[in-house]
This record gives structure tokens, C-alpha cells and sequence, in this order.
């Protein structure tokens, strides 16, 4: 059995007596979430937190909240509550989908929304999701709340923009009329992190053009979204010759590195290729699939 | 021989043969459901790591983070000063006891714990006792090694070279890392048929390093008793009693002052046949604090440390006549096996009975030649349910056996049916040396091809290809060689490969069978009890088995090797038959008859032309524990005991077909459906024989696609977790579709066969056949396994690559 080294424990069960029992027990305290980045860390002794700060009892952090405009998730929320909401299928299928394929049941019944934006792996899929959305995150601290969007949130892997004594409260995603979006990726074996993978946002206007767009890749060493890739995109209707030269911008963007899941080139044929498939469904499911050309 | 050649359509089987709790249970063989699951589904296995001593002490192992480094020194100052700590042993500390270096099962050293340099990353180094298993984790980290860095050999292909780094200074006059060479087969004939061959093909094929990753890993718990100078050891044992003998051999613990028990174990798979480190050091820790000792390693030791499996690279060559008659096979081998030659196989067979990489086919000569060399890597070698290396000899020959088709323009299937060994011409002796027992190879194939719908998938498959889509039907035919084996040739480590099996029919017409083989997870306690009740005519749960312990079993070499069924089965079935026949004596004595007057109908003995006149088993235990006059020479008990010396080894067969799509786009393999037909002579209970076959099949999905032990260049191993070594789960694999043909072994008491790693054997060229097939649009004719996505996608751009 692998063992964490030794270390003491707390459990809150608000935001501020989280955020107080940080505060108290130092720089080498870290929360726990649904532990299914930290503890394995733990056990393999690569983390050695003095303390862990248990917000499992959180309850004001899990929920999913619809308000006009937009989409509040409470970070406690688990995979499995974002796989089980209708609501999150029905404006976010992009949710969905990525959903589907992140670990297996027994993660997604304990790993939470906001675990995955914090720990930000490299591999991690809310991430790109939530980049994708342009969606926003709110961090408590000791002097209150700040909400930040993505782009200022997470500044690269295993880094963001919440500090060790704050909170990840919520991450809001601005609900858009007409919008489609899908992620798709390639991983070698169920449950196992992304070889590589992409998601796409598009809102259609009512002619069928594309206004809004948003690319983003998971695993290929792009930081935020794949912007030239968008921009080819707006003000264009959606075709299979558009979307191949938006996946091959995509593909351009990235970067990513050989490791046991693949080359480089493997990689990044498949930013372009994924890039394209989800371009598709995401325009399929803006409701535009009989405008798409040779798709 | 005759093939019974039914379909096994499972729910009308089901229905003949209802399970156990129905009313016309079956009395011996049929299918029953597992009479050890009831305690399994309710959590109530006893594992290893269940069990709880008084005074229990954890140990924990300090491994070398370096695949190569000389020790420069040892510092367990601060460890010792840990406040639970009990005991820190180190190399220096065991060279006293002259329990360094151990002898592994190939007749070579082990380092214990090591001495003067480690030698692959994972090695044990030092040996912690502490109170808890966490402050004995603490207390690893509290240890200072400093170690000098040396080369290390990572890839094979160069370990034989000139400048190589030596892996084993520590052997005398040591000056290179070769092992051995060994050979099977006729070279000079076989170089006669190649050269008038029409058509030669040949290919390099790569079975690469994996790793059985059983659920629960090694561990062991001593309990050395000082006063009476007694061990009991507690381990995750498949061989109980030859770990009993060696350890007598190493230790220097009388025989008779140990005893083994080997508790439930949650799978083996070849990796709990071998003496570990950890075994011995919890021995050592016991003795040293007076206390008992748990060491129980973690996932990541047992994949870096522990046997892995195969690690072959085959230059394989088969010669054909244009018109597809298969004439000879030959091939050179690369065998990979880590820093210590600690692989598992009787001593005459260095490289296992991979010489039965003939295969199913009548061939005019073959041969091998195997070369076994020392890396940077953990030992190990014969593991993963490989039958001893005819895992790697059918991968073999099956994809060459597709390559030669792909040459000559023709079906793989079509190919094999022409090549097959004839039915009349069993026992068929192969040019390596092997006596096939008995086989029906065709209509087990051409069962396939029905269920599978061959030629509809042929057709599905061209129209396919004609739209792009990659889509792959993979065929491989095994011939299994299990039932290890006939003393006379067969031993490990100079014992015997015989088993044992004791059986007693109480006073009330129970039964209890002792054996000397040992359960991991195969179904032991009913097959064997459905092979007593067979005889006996006593229903199976009537049968207790007892397994597992050295002072309640009989002397045996423990299950592996498929070997469990055709060797202690045997053993079973004789001892039975001794106990019919005595009951017969005083069933006779009990009748006033004679015992030739007596016949036997299924658990009972009766006048022959009087069938109300008779004795159940039942009636007779009790008489013959009773007051009953025994007959002569007959003494009051209902007892037989047998040593069962296989004349042969049993041959199993099968035919597998596997589909697979393939997305072109990304390289990921869907295995789409498999079919596997099976025949392990006489099947005792269906519904375990099919478990064995699900749980192998998995196994080879696993392997042709996903799983991996690789190395980087400094020698870390890159398979070191499950996030890295991947194993198959329920949604990589597809509803297993499975058939059977009964050719049973003419020599074998029962006919049985084993069937315990045929479609371990036998489901990696399946796969692999089915993924190159889908391939063949690129004009790939061999991609190595593992197929993964990226390895698949990069066949596709014309690079097929070795993964080592
Ligand atoms: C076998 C396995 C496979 C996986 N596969 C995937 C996959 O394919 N894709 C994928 O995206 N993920 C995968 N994961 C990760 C999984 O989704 C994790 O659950 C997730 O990354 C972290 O969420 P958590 O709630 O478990 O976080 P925890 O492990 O509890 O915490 C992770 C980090 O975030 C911090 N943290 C947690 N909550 C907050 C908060 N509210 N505010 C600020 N900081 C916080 C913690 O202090 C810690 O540093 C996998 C995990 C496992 C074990």
C-alpha cells in the first residue's frame, strides 16, 4: 500500500471556515476536494501538504444554478452531477461529452469541477471546456470575492490565478442563443488521460453564419484558446473546406511533446483531426447540419 | 480421437445443466456454480492482507531509484532512531547471515538485498520493521544511500556488444551479459527445405515486456517461532510446497520446522511463482525482532519488480510452396531477461517449451535458437499465464502464419485449414520434439468461421475498404503444450514434477480432497471437487477441497502452467478410483458377495442381476469406519493417497477470430466481436472453463493493445502504475462469443486437458492478425504490439515501429 507522509487534518463545512483554516495552518495547508488528484499525489509523497482542508461538508459549493444569461456550477459539484444534469446537457452538450470520457465512474463520482480547474493538469479536459465557453471563475479570499475568466484563471499547467489560501467558489458560463459546442478525445484506454483532445464552441446567427467561435485543445501545449483558428471561422459558413483550414490553424498552435501516449506528429495530426470533428458536431448541434458542405 | 463437435449454445446448456441449488443438480461434472463464491461475493476471503497477527510488525523495502549505480554507502542511522522503527536491515547485515544472494529457479543468484551495486531500478536495497506499515514508509525516506552512477544496458539488441557495461561483475570470470544459448529443432534440415522453398517470408516480431499485474500484489507475513525453532510464513504463493522446500534449502530451517500457507489469493497469473525478496526479508525481519512480520508491497513495486512476462524479439522465417503448403519454420530469439536469469521453467527448458512454436502444423523441419541475455531490468521472464512460453511461440508463428498468406495473395483461414496436422496422425511428434496427444484441428476452425460468419465478413469487409473504412478480421489457431510434466524430463530446481492428492471419505459419506496445487482464483475447490464426485457419485458439495497449507496437503509443485487439472486432476481421478475399488472390497464384505459380483452404477455398488442389492458410498464409509468384518488386507478406513507422474504432457487447442475497426483518423481500435472455440479434452465444469477463457481473452485484447513495460534510456521503468500500464476493462473488450469441440487426451486419467491460459496463449495473434488486416490498405504487413492508437497511426503513415 502506498502511504501519504504523515500529516494532520480539518474539515469545514462553510467557505469561511475554510478559508480561516487556511489561513491558520499556513502555506502547507491545501484543501481537498474530491481528492482524486491530491491523494495520489500523496501517496507517491510528490505532495506533502502539513495539512488538509476537507470541503467535502461545503454544501453552499455544490449546485447547479440556471439564472437568465448564464449557468452558475458550484465547484464541489462532481463529474457525475455535471454528466447527470439535464440542464448542463441541454445549453453545454460540450459538457457532456468531455464528461463522458474524463476517468472512469468511480473519479467522476468524487472529482469536482473545481478540483480539475485548480489542479490544472496538462491533460485536464474542464479546462479546455470552460476556456471554450468562456466561461468564469469565482475565487474567495480573505478579503472577499473576485471573479476572473478563464484566460486570467489559468495561466499554465499545474498553475492559476487562485492562491493557496483561497477558493474556488464557482465557475459561471454565460449561456448563448444559437450556440453548439462538442469535445472529443482520444485516449488509449477508458479512463485514461487525453492522448489528445478538442472542444469547439460556435454560435450561429439565423442566416446559419458563424458569429462567435471559440477552438480549444487539451493535451497539445496550447495555452488558452486556438484563436487564429477561431477568427478563420466568423463571419463564414460552415463547410468542411472552413473547418479543415481552422483545424490546420489549430494544429499550427499547438505544441505538443512525445511521451508514452505518442510522437509529435501523432499529436499533432490529431489537434487537426479532432479540431474538425468537433467543429462538426458543435455546427450540427447550433442547429446548422443541413448548412454544412460536404460534411 | 474424436471431436465431439457440438456448438455450445449456453442458455439451452444452462438449461440441461441448471445450476447447483436446482433439483437435478449434477453429480460430477456439468455446470455448478463456484462452490468458493458465496464467501467472495460476501467479502469474506481471507487474503494476506487480512490476516492479523498478535504483535504483527510492518516491513517496508527501500528500493534503488537507479537501474545501474554502484553502493558507495548505507546510512540507517536516523532510520533507527525513528521512534517505531524495530529493525533496518541492510546487504551487509544478510552477507552475515550468508542470506545476500539467494538462488532463483534458473540456477542463477538473486541479490536479496544488494550488496555491491543495484542493478535495476526497483532493486531492493534495504529492509525497514516498524510498527505500522506507514511508520515503516516514513522510515524508507529517513535512510541515506549514496551511489555512484554507472552505464546501464537498457536495449537488448546491444547487451551482447563489445563495449557493453557488465550487469553481472558479481558471478566469476564474468565478461559479458550472455546467459545462454539454446536450441530445438534441426538446423541443417530445416536450411535444406528453405533452400528449395518457392517462397520464403520473413519478419522481425517483437512480443514486448508486460507484466501479469494480478488484483492483489505479493506480500508475506512470518511468524518465526524461536523456542521451538518453527516458521510459519503466510505468503502469496501459487507453489506453497516447493517454496516450503526451498525455502529448508535456503534459509537453513529444517523442512519440517516450516510451514507455508497460502491464504486466498486474488489472481497469480505466473507472478506469484517465484521467491521474492520481500519473502525472505520478512523472514529475516521475524527472526531479527523475535515478532511477526507483514511486508505487503504496493502497485508500483510489483510492476517495477516483480516477474514480468515475455520479452522476446523473433526473427521468424517460414518456408511455403507457391501454392500455400507451409514446409518448414525457423527462428532466432532475443530473449530480454533482466538482471538476474530468475525465470520459472523446468531446468531443462531455458526458454520454456517455446520450441512449440510449430504450432497446429505438419511441417517437414523447424528449428529455434534462443539467446538469453542479462539488462538493466527487473528479472523475471516466465509469468502471465504463458504456458512457459508458448504465449510467445504461437504469437509467433500465427503472425507469420499471416504474413506467408499475405504473400502468397491468400485467406488466412484457407491457409491454415490446408496446413493443419491430420487427425489420423495423432500422437503426432513434431520436429522439436514434442508427442501431440491428440487434436481435430479443422472442424474446431470451421466452427469459428460458422459462428463468426467468415465469408459475410469478407464481404463486409471489401465493401468497406471500397468506402475507406478500416475494418480487420483476425484468425489464429494454438496448439497449447500444459500438464507440466513428466519427471523423467521435467523439474524446477531438481523436484519433480509431479503432483499430489490425498482423499478420505469420512465415516457419513463426505469427502475431503487434499492437493497440492494451489487456487488463484481458477475455481479449484468445485472443479476438483466435481472430479471426486464424478467418480465417487457423491454430489460435489459433498467435497470439502483443502489447499494452501503444507502441513494439510500432499507434496506437489503447485498450479501454473495450466497444469493444476492435467497433473493434480489425475491425481484426483486415481485416488478415487483406489477408493471405488476398496469400497468395492467392502461393499462386498457387507453383502456377502464376492467382489467380482459386484457393478458399479454411478455411488453405488450392487449384485449384478440384483440392483436392489447394494451399498451406497455412503453405507460403505460407515462400514467400513464401523464394526463391519473387513476382508483381508483391507484396513478401516475409506482413505487413498496418489502421486500423479503425467506420462505427457496434454496438448489443448483452439480457434480464435476476432473483428476490429479501426478509425482512421485517429488509429484507435474497436475490437468489434471475438470468437473463441476451444477444445480442453474433457470439460468438467463449462461454466468455470468459460471464466478461464473470458478472463485469458481480456488478457490478450490487453496485451495486442495497450499493455506495455517499457524503459527509458537511464532504465526507468515507464510501466510503473496503472496510469501508465494500462490493463483492459469491461469497455475495451467485447461480449466474448465461445465454442467448443471434446478431443480428449487419450493418456490422461480423465481426458482433461487444463484450459487454465489457452486464450491468454491464443488471443494475442487474433487481435494483432485483425489489426494488420485492417492495415492492409497501407500495405502494412506486421505492426508489434502494442497496437495503440499513436503505434496504429504511425503503421498507417508507413512506419511500422518496435516498441523496444
Ligand atoms: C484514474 C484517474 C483518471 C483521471 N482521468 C482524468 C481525465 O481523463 N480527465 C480529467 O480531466 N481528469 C481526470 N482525472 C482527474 C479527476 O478529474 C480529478 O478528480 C480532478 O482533476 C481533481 O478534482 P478533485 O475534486 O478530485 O480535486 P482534489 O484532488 O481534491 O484537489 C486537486 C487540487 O485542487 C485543489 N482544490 C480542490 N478544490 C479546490 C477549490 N474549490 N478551490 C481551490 N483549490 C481547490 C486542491 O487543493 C488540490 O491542489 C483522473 C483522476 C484519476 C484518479
Amino acid at each position: 500500500m502506498q502511504v501519504p507522509a504523515p500529516f494532520d487534518y480539518a474539515r469545514a463545512t462553510s467557505v469561511a471556515e475554510a478559508l480561516e483554516l487556511l489561513e491558520r495552518h499556513g502555506e502547507e495547508a491545501r484543501l481537498v476536494a474530491g481528492g482524486h488528484s491530491l491523494l495520489p499525489m500523496m501517496k507517491l509523497r510528490l505532495a506533502r501538504p502539513d495539512w488538509v482542508v476537507d470541503i467535502n461538508d461545503v454544501a453552499e459549493l455544490r449546485h447547479i444554478t440556471e439564472e437568465p444569461g448564464r449557468l452558475r456550477v458550484g465547484a464541489l459539484t462532481r463529474h457525475a452531477e455535471l454528466l447527470g444534469s439535464e440542464v448542463v446537457g441541454r445549453l453545454f452538450p460540450i459538457v457532456h461529452d468531455a464528461e463522458r470520457v474524463i476517468a472512469d465512474p468511480v473519479v467522476r463520482n468524487r472529482g469536482t469541477i473545481g478540483g480539475s480547474l485548480a489542479q490544472a493538469d496538462p491533460a485536464e479536459d474542464l479546462t479546455t471546456v470552460c476556456d471554450v465557453l468562456r466561461a468564469e471563475v469565482v475565487i474567495a479570499g480573505r478579503d472577499g470575492e473576485r471573479v476572473v475568466a478563464m484566460p486570467e484563471f489559468h495561466r499554465g499547467p499545474y498553475e492559476t490565478a487562485c492562491a493557496q489560501d483561497e477558493i474556488v467558489t464557482e465557475v459561471r458560463f454565460p449561456v448563448r442563443a444559437g450556440q453548439g459546442s462538442a469535445y472529443e478525445k482520444v485516449e488509449r484506454r477508458v479512463g485514461d488521460w487525453a492522448v489528445a483532445a478538442a472542444g469547439a464552441a460556435l454560435v450561429l446567427d439565423d442566416g446559419g453564419a458563424i458569429t462567435e467561435a471559440a477552438v480549444g485543445l487539451t493535451a497539445l501545449g496550447l495555452e488558452g484558446l486556438a484563436v487564429e483558428a477561431a477568427a478563420v471561422l466568423v463571419g463564414q459558413r460552415p463547410d468542411e473546406a472552413l473547418f479543415a483550414e481552422a483545424a490546420r490553424l489549430a494544429a499550427a498552435a499547438s505544441a505538443p511533446v512525445e511521451d508514452g501516449r505518442g510522437p509529435v506528429d501523432y499529436k499533432r495530426h490529431l489537434a487537426d483531426e479532432l479540431t474538425r470533428r468537433v467543429l462538426r458536431t458543435a455546427a450540427a448541434r447550433a442547429g446548422a447540419l443541413t448548412a454544412v458542405q460536404g460534411g | 480421437m474424436t471431436a465431439v463437435q457440438e456448438r455450445s449454445p449456453m442458455p439451452q446448456e444452462r438449461e440441461a445443466n441448471p445450476a447447483m441449488d436446482a433439483p437435478d443438480r449434477p453429480i460430477g461434472y456439468g455446470r455448478v456454480q463456484r462452490k468458493e463464491d458465496p464467501r467472495f461475493v460476501r467479502g469474506k476471503g481471507r487474503y494476506l492482507d487480512d490476516i492479523v497477527l498478535p504483535g504483527m510488525l510492518h516491513g517496508a523495502i527501500l528500493r534503488s531509484p537507479m537501474a545501474h549505480a554502484r553502493i558507495v554507502s548505507i546510512d540507517t542511522t536516523e532510520a533507527l532512531a525513528h521512534p517505531k522503527v524495530h529493525a533496518v536491515v541492510t546487504g551487509k547485515d544478510l552477507e552475515g547471515l550468508n542470506l545476500a544472494w539467494a538462488p532463483t529457479l534458473s540456477a542463477d543468484v538473486q541479490a536479496v538485498l544488494a550488496t555491491d551495486k543495484v542493478r535495476f531500478q526497483g532493486q531492493e536495497v534495504a529492509f525497514v520493521v516498524a510498527e505500522d506499515r506507514y511508520s515503516a514508509r516514513d522510515a524508507l525516506e529517513l535512510i541515506d544511500v549514496e551511489y555512484e552512477d554507472l552505464p546501464p544496458v537498457v536495449d537488448v539488441r546491444r547487451a551482447l556488444d563489445a563495449d557493453a557495461p557488465v550487469i553481472r561483475d558479481d558471478l566469476e570470470g564474468r565478461t559479458d551479459n550472455h546467459i545462454f544459448d539454446w536450441e530445438a529443432g534441426d538446423a541443417a534440415e530445416t536450411e535444406v527445405v528453405f533452400a528449395r522453398a518457392d517462397v520464403v517470408v520473413s519478419e522481425e516480431v517483437v512480443y514486448p515486456r508486460v507484466h501479469p499485474a494480478p488484483m492483489e500484489t505479493c506480500g508475506a507475513i512470518a511468524d518465526y517461532e524461536p523456542v521451538e525453532g518453527r516458521l510459519t510464513l503466510y505468503e502469496t504463493s501459487q507453489a506453497p510446497h516447493a517454496h516450503r522446500t526451498l525455502f529448508a534449502m535456503v534459509a537453513g530451517i529444517p523442512e519440517h520446522k516450516i510451514r507455508v500457507v497460502s491464504p486466498d489469493i486474488g489472481g497469480g497469473f505466473g507472478n506469484k511463482v517465484g521467491i521474492y525478496p520481500g519473502y525472505i526479508l520478512a523472514v529475516v525481519g521475524s527472526i531479527v525482532t523475535g515478532k511477526p512480520v507483514k511486508w505487503v508491497e504496493d502497485r508500483s513495486e510489483n510492476l517495477m519488480s516483480t516477474s514480468f512476462a515475455r520479452d522476446y524479439i523473433m526473427r521468424g522465417e517460414v518456408a511455403a510452396t507457391r501454392e500455400g503448403k507451409i514446409l518448414a519454420v525457423r527462428t532466432k530469439v532475443l530473449a530480454d531477461h533482466g538482471a538476474f536469469n530468475a525465470t520459472a521453467q523446468p531446468t531443462k527448458y531455458p526458454a520454456g517449451f517455446f520450441s512449440i512454436f510449430t504450432g497446429s502444423y505438419d511441417l517437414q523441419a523447424a528449428h529455434c535458437s534462443v539467446t538469453g541475455v542479462y539488462t538493466n531490468k527487473a528479472p523475471g521472464g516466465v509469468a502471465y499465464a504463458c504456458s512457459f512460453r508458448v504465449t510467445e511461440a504461437v504469437y509467433l508463428v500465427e503472425r507469420m502464419v499471416d504474413v506467408l498468406a499475405a504473400e502468397l495473395g491468400m485467406d488466412p483461414a484457407e491457409l491454415r485449414l490446408r496446413n493443419f496436422i491430420k487427425p489420423e496422425q495423432f500422437p503426432y511428434k513434431n520436429k522439436t520434439g514434442w508427442e501431440y496427444d491428440s487434436g481435430d484441428y479443422e472442424p474446431a476452425l470451421r466452427m469459428a468461421m460458422e459462428q463468426i460468419g467468415y465469408d459475410e465478413l469478407r464481404r463486409e469487409q471489401a465493401e468497406k475498404r471500397g468506402r475507406g473504412e478500416l475494418m480487420g478480421i483476425g484468425v489464429s489457431f494454438f496448439t497449447e503444450t500444459v500438464g507440466a510434466g513428466p519427471r523423467k524430463h521435467m523439474d524446477i530446481v531438481g523436484l519433480g514434477m509431479a503432483d499430489g492428492a490425498e482423499v478420505r471419505v469420512h465415516p457419513t459419506g463426505k469427502a475431503v480432497v487434499r492437493l497440492s496445487v494451489q487456487t488463484q482464483g481458477q475455481g479449484h475447490e468445485t472443479t476438483f471437487a466435481q472430479i471426486l464426485a464424478e467418480e465417487l457419485g457423491i454430489p460435489p458439495e459433498d467435497v470439502d477441497v483443502v489447499h494452501g497449507d503444507t502441513d494439510q496437503t500432499p507434496f506437489g509443485l503447485g498450479t501454473y502452467g495450466s497444469r493444476s487439472t492435467p497433473v493434480s486432476g489425475g491425481a484426483v481421478a486415481l485416488a478415487a478410483r483406489k477408493v471405488k475399488d476398496k469400497a468395492r472390497l467392502i461393499a462386498a464384505a457387507m453383502l456377502e458377495t464376492r467382489p467380482e459380483d459386484l457393478e458399479w452404477e454411478k455411488g453405488r455398488w450392487s449384485v449384478k442381476g440384483d440392483p436392489s442389492a447394494g451399498k451406497t458410498m455412503a453405507e460403505i464409509a460407515l462400514g467400513a469406519h464401523g464394526t463391519v468384518e473387513l476382508p483381508e488386507g483391507v484396513d478401516g478406513n475409506l482413505d487413498a493417497e496418489v502421486t500423479y507422474d503425467p506420462p505427457n504432457l496434454t496438448f489443448p487447442f483452439g480457434a480464435y477470430i476476432c473483428v476490429v475497426d479501426v478509425d482512421p483518423g485517429t488509429g484507435k481500435v474497436h475490437v468489434r466481436r471475438f470468437v473463441a472455440v476451444d477444445d480442453c479434452g474433457t470439460r468438467i465444469n463449462p461454466m468455470i472453463v468459460e471464466g478461464q477463457i473470458h478472463g485469458g481473452l481480456a488478457d490478450g485484447v490487453g496485451m495486442a493493445l495497450m499493455e506495455f513495460i517499457g524503459f527509458d534510456e537511464q532504465g526507468n521503468c515507464l510501466g510503473g502504475s496503472f496510469m501508465d500500464y494500462l490493463i483492459p476493462t469491461a469497455m475495451e473488450v467485447p461480449d466474448w462469443e465461445t465454442g467448443y469441440t471434446v478431443t480428449p487426451s487419450p493418456h490422461h486419467p480423465i481426458g482433461a486437458k487444463g484450459i487454465g491460459e489457452s486464450a491468454t496463449v491464443g488471443s494475442p495473434p487474433a487481435v494483432v492478425n485483425a489489426v494488420v488486416d485492417a492495415l492492409a490498405p497501407f500495405g502494412i504487413r506486421h505492426m508489434d504490439m502494442p497496437c495503440t492508437p499513436a503505434r496504429v497511426w504511425e503503421a498507417m503513415q508507413g512506419r511500422p515501429t518496435p516498441p523496444i
